[in-house]
Order: C-alpha cells, then structure tokens, then sequence
C-alpha cells in the first residue's frame, strides 16, 4: 500500500502506518487526515509535534499519560486529559495520532 | 461507526439459528516474512506445506496425549454449541465449538485413522487443501482460546489446545499471524510487547512518581532494575502505556508502599504477556518465560509477584515452573509465583491497608472475570479463590458492588471477545461481535442495579472494552482496573487523604505533619 502526496508516493503498511518514519513529512499528515474526513488543526499539530520529538528522543511513542500531561503543561490543564485527545483523535490519541505523525503504530496489549 | 452489523443487546441472550460462512472473510493479517524468521518459522507459504503440516500434526499428536485425546473422543453431543461466545455474535456454524474443532478433526482422520485413510467420505474425512488451509486461518483466529465451551463439555475437550495446535501448524508452513508474532518478537528485542526501551520507560515511572505525589504528597517510588529488592513485578506493558491499566500499576506501587516492601521492575522482562501460549509454541513460550527466569537472577529478587494480566496468569501459575523453574533460589514461604491480588488481599486480611471506600462512591461495579484467570488457573491456594480473591479486593475498596448473571461469570465467565491474540484492529469485527454476550450481561446489571463500571484484571480485557464498550452504547471509560479501585481508596501514612480524614489537615489541605 501506499498514499500519494505532492505527486510523491509514501510506502504505508496495511493499515496506513508509514513505512519509513524519516520520509515523513507535514504534508503526510495532512492528507492522512485528510482521507479519514478530517481537517488538521493547531491543536492537532500540538499532539503530532509532541509524538514526533517524543519518538526522536525515546524510539517510541509516549505512553498515554505522558501525553496528556505534556498537553496539559502546553495548552492548559483542562485539556491534560484523554477526553480532549480523544475528542481529536476520535480513533485514540496513540493509534491515529501516531498514524499521522509517521510513527509505527504501537502493539501490544493496548 | 461500522461497515458491519453490530449486534443488538436483546433483553436476554438468545441462541440463534446458525447460518454458513457469515464470517468466514474475517481473519488476520499475515506475518511479515522477518517476524516469522525471528520465530523460527518459515518466511511465507511453502511450496511442500501440505506434507510440512501432516508432519507437523503427526509430530504433536505424539507429543500432547491431550491433542490426540481431543480429536478421538467427541460424540457431537452438542453441548458446545451454543457456548461461544463468537458463535452467539456472529451465528456462524463455524464458531460453534464442534465445528471449530471439526475444522481440523476432518483432516487429523484422513490422514491418521484407518477409516479415513481408506473410506474417507463415509466418515467426513477430508484432504488437506487451500481451501481447508484458508478456513483454518480465519476461523483459528476467530476463537480466543477462552475455554468456556470445555466447561460445558462432557469430555471436557479443550478447544483452546486445538486452536493452538492449528495455529502451530500454521506457522511451520509459513502462515503467520501478524499481530501476535509481530509482538513475540519485540519482546525478544526490547523486552515487551509495546518495544518500550529502557529510557522510555524510566521516564514514563519517573512522571508517575510524579503523578502519584502531586495526588496524596507522599512519594511512593516505581523503581526500575533495583538489584536486591525482594520483590520482583512483572506485569503487561500495557499498564506503563494505556488506560486504564496505569491506573491499576499506581495501585500497585501504593499497596507495595504500604506494605513497607522493596520491589522493583525489570527493563528486561518487562512483559508479562506470553503470546508464545497463543500461538502454542512451546519453544517461544519457553523463550519468553526464561526473561523473567533471568531477571530474577540478575536483580537477586526473593519474590516474583505478577501484576493484572489475564493470560499472563496462566503461564505463570500453570506452567512457570515447567518452562524455567526450578525457582529454588526465591523464598519459598511465598507463592511462586504470586498475583498481585494475592498480594493485597493478604495485607487486607491482615488489616495493613487503610481503605476509605467512599472514595469510590462515584461508581457501582461489577467485576468481569477475565478467562484465562477463571478457567487456567487458581488464586491463594484454596479452591475458588480466583473468584473470591479479587472480589474481596474490590469489595474492600468500594461500597457499591453486584455481581453479574450467574452464568456469565466465575467458571463460566464470557471472554472479552479480545483474547487470544485477536486484540488488533484487523479484527475489529469478530472483536465487537464477539463483546456481545459480555456486554448483554452488562446492560443487565446496568438496568437492575445501576452498575456503572467494569473492573478487570486483565490488560487485553481492558483495551478490548475501551475500545468495543461504545459500539453497544456504554463509554470507554467504564472499564477500570482492580488496583485502580484499590488506588482510589488506600490512605496511606502521611497523605493529603489521611490528614483529612483524621481532621488534620492544614488549610491548604496538606497534612501539617507531612
């Protein structure tokens, strides 16, 4: 599979997951979202941002709640909380969001 | 919210009519050829496959007894049939637990009984094709090795252990399943299930401590490869990533406080989980379980203490010591292993925990007995206390408590409809169908006694009612963890809550003395 974008094709796995992180570009995003039938904003652009240094630093994305705590020191405690995520992310802040950051999608139990 | 039809929660669970091959487009995504390398399997279909897996079946009749057993002595009495819980979501006859079983018995007598060798379509004998290959892929990955059917079964044929075997088959011929191999394989690399590194996860108990001491003002540590603490805890990956297993592993870390103990976790066996168990590999589960064998050495622990993991359990409290025992060198007054329900509930007997249960008034549980726990394994060393142990935990931290229908729990407790290596988004479908029966008996309590929430002891029963809980018209957030409910409600020395409790607390609220 893969997503085209600016006249560039992007390789993805079966579920839309990126295939190399470091091609990955804000544009990517865009049209990820874009497909699912939605529009990025700031505040979306907040949540991608923090994964993208978060897995640069850590080689993976940050556990729910150092998510939300993060948003919340950023943006506000009343949105230092999965509601707000979710309420952006309707598919869960760990699986669409890393999605559009170009981020693996995390396994597990989760 | 589907391309699919979810199932209606009737007033009661009714049986349906069967109906032929209604799911039989659902299965999982393959194996990438490097994962199954990383296992040992062959990379993708091989050419001889149909030879390979006659072999391979040949080779585990001689060695599981049970497999042979299970194969010879159903009657097709019927009593399985309306037990699964994926059956009574989807009505495919497939799912029906004989005919699951079928799928593989037609083969097993083809090429291993005499009647079949030589008279195969008298007695629905059949040749190992494609098409029998594809079936088993889809509806081996539609059963979650729940066990529920074997309870009802005269015989007590385990169609778990068939399930696995036709999983094992299918990995030695190179059909692998994405999602559990996948994950078998980072745990080797990293060390868990999710591939949470070292320093990730340090960060992740640093924030929390953090957490922790900005709810009570106490410092209540989650230390990380502490050698020489006595305890070592080894729980899913999950509970350091999603909600709301976080909230059960903060629990954790409040009861082990309290209890004045030192315990630590290990980056390296830093999973609890064993999907080596769902796709019966022995030797993968062997691998997996010799992690925590050698984190245990190398921490010099005296205790291994396992957290809220459903299939996890089983492992540890069945087969732990047949796969990387002897474990002569922990303190044998202990459990070994040891659950951390057990855990908590001892100090709760022993009225070492201070519990105020009205912390937990904002709900009504109800507790969902996760099936690896009820029916592959036992708790506190007294016949039962699987179902008494973690109930008593609960009922220790909360006032409000019903249990659900008599023959939705305990022993014949229904799965999650997310266990066995199906808990992944490929398999959304046979996922929410398979939630039915679970979520009926749920909407009951519901209805009758204003139940509010779902307590577990199992992270795939936890992610799976997050994420299928909304599809029968409930919020996400309904389910909670067991150490969760305990979180809430222990006071510990010196918190914010004691001070007051007690009516000692300053005017901001902090204890004066803390």
């Amino acid at each position: 599979m893969s997503i085209e974008v600016n006249g560039k094709t992007f390789e993805t796995d079966e579920e839309g997951y990126l295939a190399d992180l470091n091609q990955w570009e804000p544009d990517v995003a865009t049209a990820m979202a874009k497909e699912e039938g939605s529009e990025l904003t700031d505040a979306h652009w907040e949540v991608i941002n923090f994964l993208r240094e978060y897995y640069e630093e850590y080689q993976i994305a940050p556990a729910v709640r150092v998510l939300t705590k993060a948003i919340g020191k950023k943006l506000g405690k009343d949105k230092g909380n999965s509601k707000y995520l979710y309420e952006l992310f309707p598919y869960g802040p760990a699986k669409q969001a890393c999605k559009y950051a170009g981020l693996p999608k995390p396994t597990g139990c989760v | 919210m589907a391309d699919y039809e979810v199932p209606e929660l009737k007033e009661y669970l009714q049986v349906p009519e069967p109906r032929e091959h209604v799911t039989n487009h659902i299965a999982p995504f393959f194996a990438k050829p490097d994962h199954q390398a990383d296992l040992g399997f062959p990379g993708e279909l091989i050419d001889n496959w149909q030879e390979v897996a006659i072999n391979k079946m040949g080779d585990l009749l001689g060695k599981y007894r049970s497999f042979k057993l299970f194969l010879d002595i159903c009657v097709h009495c019927g009593a399985c049939t309306d037990k699964c819980h994926y059956y009574l979501g989807t009505t495919d006859a497939n799912n029906m637990p004989v005919a699951r079983q079928e799928l593989l018995r037609k083969v097993y007598r083809r090429y291993f009984t005499f009647a079949g060798k030589y008279f195969p379509k008298l007695v629905g004998a059949t040749d190992l094709t494609k098409e029998v290959l594809d079936d088993w892929y889809s509806y081996f990955h539609q059963c979650s090795q729940c066990r529920r059917c074997s309870v009802f079964c005269p015989y007590g044929i385990d169609t778990a252990e068939i399930s696995m075997a036709a999983r094992e088959i299918m990995d030695a011929v190179g059909v692998g399943q994405k999602y559990c191999n996948e994950i078998i394989a980072k745990v080797f690399k990293i060390g868990n299930n999710l591939g949470l590194p070292q320093p990730a996860l340090a960060d992740t108990l640093e924030g929390l401590e953090e957490d922790i001491e900005d709810d009570t003002g106490v410092k209540v540590r989650l230390p990380l490869d502490e050698k020489g603490a006595d305890i070592l805890l080894i729980t899913p990956s999950a509970d350091f990533f999603a909600e709301p297993h976080v909230d059960g592993l903060m629990g954790y870390a409040k009861v082990f406080h309290e209890a004045g103990v030192s315990w630590t976790l290990s980056s390296e066996a830093s999973e609890a989980a064993n999907f080596g168990m769902f796709i019966g590999s022995y030797e993968n589960m062997r691998k997996l379980s010799l992690r925590i064998r050698k984190a245990a050495l190398d921490l010099g622990v005296k205790r291994i203490v396992f957290g809220e993991c459903g299939h996890a359990w089983r492992v540890a409290y069945s087969f732990l010591n047949t796969l990387a025992g002897p474990f002569d060198f922990l303190d044998q007054n202990y459990p070994i292993p040891q659950h951390i329900c057990e855990f908590t509930y001892d100090l709760l007997k022993e009225n070492k925990l201070r519990m105020n249960k009205e912390a937990n008034d904002d709900m009504t549980i109800t507790f969902h007995d996760s099936c690896n726990v009820a029916r592959g394994a036992g708790m506190g060393g007294f016949e039962g206390g699987q179902f008494v142990i973690p109930r008593e935990v609960i009922k220790a931290s909360c006032n409000n408590y019903y249990d659900m229908n008599d023959d939705t729990i305990l022993d014949a407790t229904f799965c999650c409809g997310g266990g066995g290596g199906l808990l992944t988004d490929d398999l959304m479908e046979i996922r929410v169908k398979g939630a039915m029966p679970r979520m009926q008996a749920l909407k009951q309590v519901t209805e009758e006694y204003g139940v509010t929430n779902l307590a577990a002891i199992c992270a795939i029963c936890k992610s799976q009612f997050a994420k299928t809980l909304p599809y029968f018209g409930f919020r996400m957030d309904q389910i909670v963890s067991v150490h969760q409910l305990v979180s809430n409600a222990i006071v510990l020395k010196g918190s914010e809550q004691e001070a007051e409790l007690d009516g000692t607390a300053g005017e901001d609220g902090e204890a004066e003395n803390a």
